[in-house]
């Protein structure tokens, strides 16, 4: 639809698919950032709400004003770097961060024919983008030199490294049963089976997943590296301003990019389940959008209620938990899926 | 059990170190000499009749210019099963101002010793960590004694963080918009 | 030529908490050496909440050092004053009458319930549990409304006097409270089930802390750490104070001594605070709330200063001086406040100043017991032990 639009302008050949891609960029990046900026007023809305207070109210009519002022507020901020930091490390970490957060956007396809990279290793990329990630955990916190962020730094690190192994293992399992790795034809695959959604069949690779997905992205009850009431921040305690916002945005884009991977494997992405559209014609209507956003919404949802709910696992469960108990699961859903696959 | 009977065992196993004994509204003060003080709380802590195994409060009394053992080291310890309250007063003179140690025997005395340490200077030896707990650790002075002011302006012996603070204080107003 | 082994050092890290931190409950610094996650030697460092109230009690008649009480454990403040006040009536011996007994007693159960609720919430949020902490300081806003509507302040009340309290309760206050022990078991029951049982909760709480019956009394614990570790010893039970003789209550004990025994008796202990309260308000007998038999220490009432002479010499001798026929002698007094025992120890030398007032704080001997119960677990575990011992600074720097 893109192309069509500049070509109509007089553009041809190679330089269509270009600026086409460069339009495509732009949306993407524009809607992410909006995104996260309009998260992290959901989140405010959805915790004061559950502990019995209103949340953002003041800035704009019911608080919806606030993101906007959190973003000017960043970028007024005064940018401090600590005296005895290793300057360039200092700077680059965060950069590192929303880089391996952004990255991963590039495969995800949003509906039907809107991706960025239609690739055949999708979700490899995918792992590969957010193993990154903790190159800059470590190096913010090793480059603040002080105590409290090496201490954050090294258990996030630890944190995320055992948990990428689960993450990926329960994963196994829909790529067998979709044989592909392409995340378009993921969910085309689905729409194979009368539910439509792989989570039925994969609730075990679906628990494990959901569960790395928290560790992976330092939320509660895994979010020990950043435990406010024991390390204050954890391991970008010492970063104030604009890159302090940069850390905080690739938390929100993880969390984004992890919800959108368990709605594109598990949930269907922006198809509806055979058996609904059988039910209820009309809904075919309705784009493909519409169905992927309110997936991730309510994805996104469920990330925030169990952050108010919870409490924090102590760092020696969070890693016995890892190790000893979702590796095994994840292993065991990728035999059964393996042995059903041969047999059936 | 009545705490005139512990005293009376006291006065049986310890005859030459009570002073004195004061009564007032129903509780009993054993007034004794400091110099076997550990043993006699030993012994109270031990014998299965008696059982004085909560040690409630352990405190430093000045009494300046009314006595002559200027300090007095109080004790006072309970009976759990005989429900019993004791207060024991160690003297404590002034120029030779030491007193053994119980947080061998009671724990729970580490804490209140070292504090009568900071505010009266007694010392109380065979303690595993004698230093300063509720003021600084490089404070002059023993502020519980009578002879020390309540409040006054110190002058030269006022605390060095103090005199810091106001000077960091005199620094910072040069960024104080007018 | 040193191998590659021994040119590489391990060395413990040094870390400080505190004094401003968001997990210590007020200003407790702790210097922790650790190795990993364990830690090696803890050291807390206390007293930057010291202002000298013993040494400004001396100075003050016993009236007048009454509010410097309030400000010892200034959560629950009430049971501090009534404390100080019990621990002045023996002194003198006289005897608070009966209806001032039973509105003491009220006094000092609403501030437990209301010290345990703070614990509660600062403890879970410790924890990670950020919920509970709005919901235990919800039900503690319909507790302050109660403290003003009764006494005029929320935190620092001055309400028990000595020989009685300030003034009688008003029959607004007693309905208000009333409806106040209907709803909040309810409120607590729903409070719980989100930590209660779970799994992260019980992982975090159970075996921690642990501490023994023999070495809990041997360190001088009182209160629920006492009670966690099973030791059956209430002074609310042992030498009944105010009206606690006449009302029936279950004291909670605990079996292992663990921080998730402890959380369970402070949990029941608030139940049996409703329980006491309901029965104080069911039982409150008529009659006037200030000792008459107290002249020489209560001031007289303020229509009387108006219109009688001898009213007015005694207001002006107990301002200036204190109470002139004081008699000579020390007693030791502890109640039973909602961190442990709260003691007492007044030497009066006849004058209407005391010559000496030992406050003997239940925070200060829980703060000392830190180093045994941190050195050798884990970092996250010394923040669940910082809240279980439950301590509050100004009570223990005095």
């Amino acid at each position: 639809m893109i192309e069509s639009v500049i070509s109509s302008l007089g553009i041809s050949g190679f330089a269509v698919s270009m600026i086409a891609l460069l339009v495509k960029i732009a949306i993407v990046f524009g809607v992410v950032m909006l995104h996260v900026a309009y998260a992290t007023y959901f989140e405010r809305k959805v915790i004061g709400h559950v502990q019995l207070r209103l949340g953002p109210m003041t800035v704009g009519p019911h608080g919806l004003l606030q993101p906007i002022a959190d973003g000017i507020k960043s970028f007024f901020k005064e940018d401090i770097i600590p005296s005895g930091a290793d300057r360039h490390v200092f700077k680059i970490a965060p950069v590192i961060s929303v880089f391996a957060a952004l990255g991963c956007l590039a495969v995800v396809p949003f509906f039907d024919g809107f991706v960025l990279a239609n690739i055949n290793i999708g979700l490899l990329y995918i792992f590969a983008m957010s193993s990154l990630s903790a190159y800059g955990i470590v190096m913010a916190g090793w480059s603040s030199n002080s105590k409290y962020s090496f201490l954050g730094g090294l258990r996030s690190t630890a944190q995320v490294i055992s948990y990428e192994v689960a993450l990926g293992l329960s994963l196994v399992g829909v790529m067998i049963m979709s044989e592909s790795l392409n995340l378009t034809q993921i969910v085309e695959a689905q729409q194979k089976y009368w539910h439509g959604m792989f989570i039925i069949p994969q609730f075990l690779g679906a628990f494990v997943f959901m569960i790395a997905a928290f560790a992976e992205t330092n939320r509660a009850p895994f979010d020990l590296p950043e435990a406010e009431s024991e390390l204050v921040a954890g391991f970008f305690v010492e970063y104030s301003g604009m890159r302090f916002a940069l850390f905080y945005m690739a938390e929100y884009i993880g969390m984004l990019v992890m919800s959108s991977i368990s709605v594109l494997c598990f949930a269907g992405g922006w198809t509806v389940p055979p058996f609904v559209i059988n039910a209820f014609p009309s809904l075919a209507a309705v784009p493909g959008i519409v169905w992927f956003m309110l997936k991730i919404y309510f994805h996104v949802f469920v990330y925030y209620w169990i952050r108010s709910t919870l409490p924090r696992f102590r760092y020696d469960h969070l890693m016995a938990l890892g190790w000893k108990v979702l590796i095994p699961l994840a292993l065991l859903n990728i035999v059964i899926t393996a042995l059903i696959k041969y047999f059936c | 059990m009545n705490p005139k009977d512990a005293v009376e065992k006291i006065r049986e196993r310890f005859p030459e170190e009570i002073r004195e004994i004061k009564e007032h509204n129903g509780q009993i003060s054993v007034i004794i000499r400091r110099d076997r003080v550990s043993d006699i709380l030993k012994y109270l802590h031990s014998d299965p009749f008696l059982k004085f195994d909560l040690l409630k409060d352990l405190c430093g009394v000045d009494y300046y210019k009314k006595k002559d053992p200027r300090f007095e080291v109080v004790y006072h310890i309970y009976s759990l099963q005989n429900r019993c309250l004791l207060r024991l007063r160690a003297e404590v003179p002034e120029d030779d101002c030491w007193i053994q140690s119980v947080s061998d025997v009671y724990a729970g005395a580490n804490w209140p010793e070292r504090e009568c340490y900071d505010l009266f200077g007694i010392v109380f030896k065979g303690h595993p960590d004698l230093r300063r707990v509720l003021l600084p650790d490089d404070w002059e002075g023993y502020p519980l004694r009578k002879d020390y002011p309540l409040q006054s302006d110190l002058g030269e012996r006022e605390w060095q963080g103090y005199l810091d603070v106001i000077e960091l204080a005199k620094k910072n107003m040069e960024f104080e918009t007018k | 030529m040193p191998t590659q082994k021994e040119k590489l050092r391990k060395k413990e890290l040094t870390i400080n908490m505190g004094p401003q931190h968001p997990a210590t409950h007020g200003v407790l610094r702790l210097e922790l050496d650790i190795d990993g996650e364990t830690v090696v030697k803890c050291t807390p460092h206390v007293g930057y909440l010291h202002r000298g109230t013993e040494k400004l009690g001396e100075n003050r008649t016993y009236l007048s050092a009454l509010p410097l009480t309030d400000r010892l454990d200034y959560i629950s403040s009430m049971a501090n004053n009534v404390g100080y006040c019990l621990a002045v009536e023996r002194l003198f011996g006289i005897a608070a009458p009966e209806r001032a007994k039973f509105i003491r007693t009220l006094a000092s159960e609403m501030s437990r319930i209301s010290s345990h609720l703070l614990w509660l919430g600062t403890h879970a949020l410790d924890i990670g549990a950020m919920t509970v902490f709005l919901y235990a300081f919800k039900e503690r806003e319909w507790i302050l409304d109660l403290f003003e509507m009764l006494t005029g302040a929320r935190l620092t009340v001055t309400y028990p006097r000595i020989g009685g309290v300030r003034n009688d309760v008003s029959e607004e206050f007693l309905s208000s409270l009333y409806k106040f022990t209907e709803e909040f078991p309810k409120n607590i029951l729903e409070y719980e089930t989100l930590i209660d049982q779970n799994r992260i909760w019980l992982q975090r709480t159970k075996n921690i802390g642990i501490i023994t019956a023999d070495e809990a009394i041997n360190w001088g614990l009182t209160g629920p750490m006492l009670r966690g570790s099973g030791v059956d010893y209430d002074l609310r039970k042992y030498c009944p104070y105010d009206a606690y003789d006449q009302v029936e209550f279950d004291v909670p004990l605990g079996k292992n001594g663990d921080t998730y025994d402890r959380y369970r008796c402070r949990m029941e202990e608030m139940r049996q605070s409703i329980r006491i309260i309901r029965q104080c308000i069911e039982k409150l007998p008529q009659g006037p709330v200030m000792s008459p038999d107290a002249p020489k220490l209560t001031l007289p009432a303020k229509e009387r200063i108006l219109k009688d002479m001898e009213a007015m010499i005694q207001h002006f001798v107990l301002i200036s001086k204190g109470p002139i026929s004081a008699p000579i002698g020390e007693f030791y007094s502890a109640i039973e406040a909602s961190k442990g025992e709260l003691g007492f120890y007044f030497i009066s030398d006849g004058t209407g100043k005391p010559y000496r007032m030992r406050l003997r704080s239940p925070s200060f001997i829980h703060a000392s017991i830190l180093p045994k119960l941190c050195e050798g677990s884990l970092v996250a575990d010394v923040i669940a032990n910082i809240g279980t011992i439950d301590i509050v600074l100004g009570e223990c720097d005095r």
